[in-house]
């Protein structure tokens, strides 16, 4: 079994197809995308696809890829090779159409705490092209429980606050693809259901893809519907997050991403990873 | 254009809940207005009535000041998303380089206008100067000082860009390192030859040789000033094509996705 799934991820690699999922077009295709800083590979030949109502997690030790993958598919960083499809788009050649789909949300980046949520909401509305934009900003107010922070500068928020506030922006567009680099980090167990509950129904309702990043595996055992492993800036391992870890002889998520964090080779089959 | 509109609607809802942002808009070319005007009564007042210092000195003054005011308009609206670490909310959307600089210049537009109606309304009522009296040419130089502001306020935020936060301390005192060269208070005739062969290529030396000309009554050729125009869009252009330059390096490199200062400095 876990010889199989490593050969058919690696044979589909080396023949140089990204591996389909799910039907209809991606809304997320990327294909053997590199970043190398000088000698270092940061990202090496990734290649992925998130189909419309798909939540895929991208996995990995710090170090491992995933932020420089995300930068690449967020076009604030070039890459040395490769493609980023956004609903077939080229987002080299056709940066902003793909990036009108698009939108995001992570820990770095807050929204500049000077402006109060509306504000800010009403700044990144303009700039996404959203229509019936004072409808939509109530909508995501209302959504992320933030009526009553419309009027308040976003630097005075807490962190969760801040993090909700990141995600009602995120929304604001109501993006075909939306990408999510650990979301929850600073949010309370129960806030952070909620927003897991929320982003399903997004996927669900809106049709939407998400990409997402985390180091809370029980979150991404909860949300995701399938999970990309990166080790070194490789997909190392990529499948469901309920039984990838039984497939590879482990009992919990958690266990297989220490053991690909620590000793990527020990998994058996690894080796065959170009 | 609606995405340029959002740039500078974010630079009005910044000045408008601030004391800090609204005050320095006027408050220090006023205070520059008030000098220069007390310097030329003063001048006036021992030199006799052989030439009148006021509109020398004081029209060079609020003709510079307006200058400076364009460039740090851009810059500082620049310095709004570097000081919020705002880069990566705005780079990764559909916002376009030229939309962003669009709405750089368009927040310039308004703050500087702000500038120079105070200029003009302390020159006049303390002063009695009244720089719009030169007429249409008045229009010209003005003009002419704002493509050039627009031009140094692009490349000092592509400097900061580039170098970081830290290196906006090399952005404010552009305006002084170029005014010995423009010869914004005394001809450039006065100048050592070599500096003169760069305020042949610095816009604002045609503007105040110009103003100078017009105030004593001396022969020029407004024709002149379409070198300064045309020098002044070439160096609008080229600081487009820098600050493009710098921002393909930064995404090259990731300058952009993990802007800080203590990332790039």
């Amino acid at each position: 079994m876990i010889r199989d799934t490593f050969s058919r991820v690696s044979l589909q690699r080396l023949q140089g197809q990204a591996p389909r999922h799910g039907s209809g077009q991606a809304v997320l295709a990327v294909s053997h995308l590199r970043k190398a800083y000088g000698a270092v590979q940061a990202v090496d030949d990734v290649s992925f696809e998130i189909g419309p109502r798909e939540i895929v997690g991208l996995l990995g030790p710090n170090g491992a890829g995933k932020t420089t993958t995300i930068n690449m598919v967020l076009g604030v960083l070039e890459p040395s090779a490769g493609t980023v499809r956004i609903e077939g788009i080229d987002l080299a050649s056709q940066r902003a159409q793909a990036l009108r789909r698009t939108n995001f949300a992570a820990v770095y980046a807050p929204l500049p705490g000077n402006l109060t949520v509306e504000q800010n909401l009403r700044v990144f509305g303009l700039i996404y092209g959203v229509r019936h934009l004072e409808s939509r900003i109530n909508a995501v107010l209302s959504q992320y429980e933030l009526e009553r922070f419309r009027r308040v500068k976003c630097g005075v928020l807490s962190s969760g606050e801040q993090t909700r506030v990141s995600l009602a922006k995120a929304m604001i567009n109501a993006p075909h693809l939306l990408l999510l680099d650990e979301p929850t980090a600073s949010l309370d167990p129960a806030t952070a259901r909620d927003l897991r509950m929320r982003i399903r129904d997004f996927t669900t309702s809106e049709g939407g893809g998400v990409l997402w990043t985390s180091h809370n595996m029980y979150e991404v055992e909860e949300v995701c519907d399938r999970v990309l492993f990166l080790s070194r800036g490789r997909i190392l391992l990529e499948g469901n997050p309920k039984t990838l870890p039984e497939e590879h002889g482990k009992r919990t998520l958690e266990e297989l991403f220490i053991t690909i964090a620590r000793e990527p080779l020990s998994l058996d089959g690894a080796a065959l990873i170009p | 254009m609606i995405r340029t509109f959002a740039i500078l609607l974010r630079q009005y809802y910044l000045v408008r809940g601030s004391a800090s942002r609204v005050i320095p808009m006027f408050a220090w070319v006023v205070v520059d207005i008030l000098l220069w005007g007390f310097i030329t009564r003063y001048l006036n007042a021992v030199a006799g009535p052989r030439l009148d210092f006021v509109p020398v000195l004081l029209g060079a003054a609020v003709l510079w000041d307006f200058f400076t005011r364009v460039m740090h308009g851009v810059t500082m609206t620049f310095f709004e998303d570097v000081w919020s670490r705002n880069f990566l909310n705005l780079f990764a959307s559909p916002l376009s380089l030229s939309e962003y600089l669009a709405g750089l210049v368009l927040s310039s537009v308004v703050t500087s206008l702000v500038g120079l109606v105070a200029m003009l309304i302390v020159a006049v009522v303390l002063f009695g100067f009244s720089i719009v009296s030169y007429g249409v040419t008045v229009i010209a130089f003005l003009l002419l000082l704002f493509l050039f502001g627009i031009a140094l306020g692009i490349v000092g935020s592509a400097i900061v860009l580039r170098l970081g936060p830290a290196a906006e301390w090399f952005v404010w005192p552009i305006p002084a390192l170029v005014s010995p060269f423009a010869g914004v208070f005394y001809p450039v005739s006065t100048l050592p030859t070599w500096m003169q062969y760069v305020a042949t290529v610095l816009p604002p030396s045609y503007v105040f040789e110009g103003l100078r000309a017009i105030v004593s009554g001396a022969p020029w050729s407004p024709s002149t000033l379409w070198i300064g125009a045309a020098l002044a869009i070439v160096d609008v252009l080229l600081a487009c094509w820098f600050f493009g330059w710098v921002y393909r390096y930064a995404v090259r490199t990731g300058l952009i996705a993990r802007y800080s200062a203590e990332t790039v400095s």
